[in-house]
């Protein structure tokens, strides 16, 4: 049984505008974190992102859009805007109700919020915009993406903090299993206004180091916390029949495998479901451990977290016995976009037959026994990853992608 | 199959409550009083008298969960017992959870911010006071958490936000994964606690909701001639779903099983509807014919009724193009008339409706209805609820970003009960 296929991907992350550009620094070692320069980020204790600079969304969007939509929308119709062209999806290619969006959001459109409750309290009610009923909500990115490119099958959007992109792209899959041939899918997330920035802090995850390339050491002794980002990927998937009956003129590669488990609750001391859903991710594909040739993991940046997920990729995988990476640390966590834009990267590696680097991480302890790429990039043959994001909370979500056989 | 139901609406702090409230044909609706509502458009909401101590809640749930958190655990728990299951004879890695909601965590999102802002104030809020909970009020699937540690779940665990429609659809992607095997057990529902000033006004900005601030008892008016919009509402409902095995092999008591379920999206606008009714049809048919259910078999319609203008003639175009002349045979009737409407959580509060229907043999009626719009001419069971065998129901949602969603439910057979 083969799985759907990605055939467009669209991406916007801190360190590069398109997935060539993303892909690109990503092999290079460039990164997009920086401080804060949307607002005077001086008096908070944390002062580093992932931001996307330069972005005027006059430039890809119709004017009408843009007092209606935050900065989190806006990218998201870029994003799909530039999967469906890159899949070059022909109008007519596939019946409006055969068309689905499944998308991931962790914060909503927040910064657009956040303005209106300033209107309300500063200038009361009337001066709330009639945009703000939809600008906020979590189903923003899905109702806007189905608008924009008239897609009305079956359409969802799922939260589930850090792991929701990769949940997203599971549910779009198996959408396409119930009947749907195609199903735009993905995250972006961008939560960088003063009180967005103010709860990120309250997590207690974010790093506090003011070094842009010391503050996100994911598995290093010297872990400290996390940088937010914002950004994410939005991807095209069809059925393998499908994209093959309409010649598609590319298939970047299959989605073979999902699973998302469920830590148990907090100080009952039973070990987390990450394992688990590594295993049934695998299972769900029909691989082995061994045919999987890279990890791209979800690098929480904490320690107790490291170790945790360093454990189950030993643990399914033996010691040091997969490349584990984290290209991450170049364009910080993205929130539901973090999922999708690994999965980009991994569907890159099979194409180019590279492993990206994970950046700034050197001392990894002994105790973790995991093979992390660093330093530069690894060439070799990559045939399937399995990319790895977990949630706040509890949540557990694995991917497994693979070389396209269309 | 629904094994176990909690239900938590304005006039209905539970299951029972809230079945008597809709049999009963009278409104919970009432001025708004969790604040001073003089300075808004409409100043009519469905206020729940919820109770969290004597819910059962501990002082650190409390100061912990947002409220619409609290009505999720409360109905959860309320399932649970309901079902009879022994969630410690289940392997918690079958076990999970799907929720809803569109709002989130609204409530403590306000309380929040006015802290944080000087009451608005300052752009650059102070980081100074910032609540330890801020971040699970930004990132809302600490509520599908909370519901998860209730039973120490630890299978797929997801919130589903897709506005109006998430109580519809958090139930359907329940059903979802039980059918294809990654659950055996799931607690899915959804709860919405909107009643506080951010929501309330951007209701008003777009003239959702109903201005009909002298008369709030009689406020909420779907399919009715005089209806000038909805009644903004909290609540929860949660369930306990199993497949048909488990719930046999336990000789558990069955309320319906949901056997269709279907959603698709207009593509037209962010809140407006077109007449034609066009994809909440297509949502019907395909729903029944997941259901295997012939358009004719419906014998109940739990309308989404939301009582603006526009809604109502659109649903009731939905009804005509997808049952044809059946429509004009069966009941439809919102209980939003009642309960209001509470967003994300009301698909899931008008699921419970529909089992109960199945359940009792008794249709809700739709309250208020006294004079029904000319183009909307079906037969909405105005004012008085009406006993009749229920044996299949059809339930629907329609909501911003233009999701149109159904849902078959009918009586449970093969001596389940």
């Amino acid at each position: 049984m083969s799985g759907p296929v990605v055939t467009g991907i669209g991406l916007l992350a801190p360190n590069g505008f398109g997935v060539e550009r993303y892909w690109e620094a990503v092999l290079e070692g460039r990164g997009g974190i920086g401080r804060i320069t949307r607002f005077d980020v001086s008096r908070y204790p944390a002062r580093l992102a992932g931001q996307i600079p330069d972005f005027r969304a006059a430039d890809h969007l119709p004017s009408r859009l843009l007092p209606q939509t935050d900065i989190s929308t806006q990218l998201a119709l870029v994003a799909a805007d530039w999967a469906l062209l890159d899949a070059k999806i022909e109008p007519g290619a596939f019946a409006d109700y055969d068309m689905g969006v499944v998308t991931s959001n962790a914060c909503g459109g927040f910064e657009f919020t956040h303005r209106e409750f300033k209107k309300l309290w500063s200038q009361g009610p009337k001066a709330v915009s009639v945009y703000e009923s939809f600008a906020w909500f979590y189903a923003v990115n899905t109702g806007q993406i189905s608008i924009r490119n008239e897609l009305r099958g079956p359409s969802s959007a799922l939260v589930a903090e850090q792991a929701g992109g990769l949940d997203a792209i599971g549910h779009a899959r198996r959408t396409i299993a119930r009947g749907t041939p195609m199903v735009v899918t993905g995250g972006v997330d961008s939560a960088l206004d003063p009180w967005a920035w103010a709860a990120q802090i309250a997590s207690g995850r974010v790093s506090r180091s003011a070094d842009p390339r010391r503050a996100y050491l994911p598995f290093d002794s010297a872990a400290e916390g996390y940088v937010p980002g914002e950004g994410g990927a939005i991807l095209v998937l069809e059925a393998a029949d499908a994209a093959r009956a309409r010649g598609a003129h590319q298939v970047y590669g299959e989605i073979a495998g999902y699973a998302a488990t469920f830590d148990p609750p907090p100080g009952s001391g039973a070990p987390s479901a990450l394992r688990r859903a590594v295993e049934l991710a695998l299972a769900d594909a029909g691989m082995r451990p061994d045919e999987i040739d890279v990890v791209f993991a979800d690098a929480a940046g904490v320690a107790d977290l490291d170790r945790v997920e360093a454990e189950a990729i030993s643990a399914v995988f033996g010691a040091g016995a997969v490349p584990v990476t984290a290209p991450k640390t170049l364009t910080g966590r993205l929130y539901s976009g973090g999922g999708p834009v690994d999965v980009a990267a991994a569907l890159l590696s099979i194409r180019d037959g590279v492993v990206p680097p994970t950046s700034g991480t050197t001392d990894v302890p002994s105790g973790y026994r995991i093979d992390l790429v660093r330093g530069v990039p690894r060439a070799g043959r990559v045939s399937s990853a399995l990319v790895l994001a977990r949630g706040k909370w509890g949540f557990n979500a694995a991917v497994v992608v693979r070389e396209a056989t269309v | 199959m629904i094994t176990g139901i909690g239900v938590r609406t304005a006039g209905g702090n539970s299951t029972k409550e809230f079945w008597n409230l809709l049999t009963s044909g009278s409104s919970a609706t009432r001025r708004i009083s969790f604040f001073d509502p003089s300075p808004y458009r409409s100043q009519v909401a469905a206020e729940a008298d919820f109770d969290p101590v004597h819910e059962g809640l501990s002082p650190l749930e409390i100061r912990r969960m947002d409220r619409a958190s609290q009505f999720a655990v409360v109905c959860a728990r309320e399932a649970v017992a309901d079902s009879g299951l022994e969630f410690d004879t289940v392997d918690p890695s079958r076990v999970g959870v799907s929720l809803g909601s569109a709002v989130a965590a609204a409530t403590s999102l306000e309380q929040e911010y006015l802290v944080l802002s000087d009451s608005g104030r300052d752009w650059l809020v102070d980081p100074a006071n910032l609540s330890p909970h801020m971040f699970d009020y930004l990132v809302p699937s600490v509520m599908p958490a909370e519901v998860a540690w209730t039973v120490a779940a630890q299978g797929p665990v997801t919130m589903v936000s897709n506005g109006c429609t998430s109580g519809l659809d958090s139930v359907g992607h329940a059903c979802q994964l039980i059918r294809e095997g990654s659950a055996e057990v799931m607690l899915a529902g959804a709860s919405d606690t909107p009643i506080t000033p951010i929501v309330v006004s951007c209701f008003d900005a777009i003239k959702a909701t109903t201005p009909r601030n002298d008369d709030p008892e009689h406020a909420s008016r779907p399919f009715d001639r005089t209806r000038t919009g909805f009644v903004l509402a909290e609540g929860a409902a949660m369930f306990v779903l199993e497949d048909y095995d488990r719930a046999r092999r336990r000789g558990a008591r069955v309320y319906a099983e949901i056997s269709g379920y279907a959603t698709r999206c207009n593509a037209y606008h962010m809140t407006g509807l077109k007449t034609d009714g066009r994809e909440m049809a297509e949502a019907i048919r395909v729903a029944l014919a997941e259901s295997r259910t012939a358009a004719t078999a419906v014998d109940y319609i739990n309308a989404h009724g939301s009582g603006t203008r526009q809604n109502d003639r659109h649903e009731t175009a939905a009804y005509k193009r997808s049952l044809g002349e059946h429509a004009y045979r069966t009941p439809v009737s919102s209980i939003k008339s009642m309960v209001g409407h509470s967003l994300g959580a009301i698909g899931s509060i008008e699921i419970a409706a529909s089992a109960l229907a199945i359940e009792h043999g008794v249709v809700p009626p739709t309250a208020n209805l006294h004079e029904a719009d000319p183009e909307c001419d079906l037969d909405y069971v105005p004012l008085t609820a009406r006993e009749q065998r229920v044996d299949t129901v059809l339930t629907v949602g329609s909501g911003f970003g233009g999701f149109q969603s159904a849902m078959i439910l009918r009586r449970p057979t093969g001596g389940v009960r």
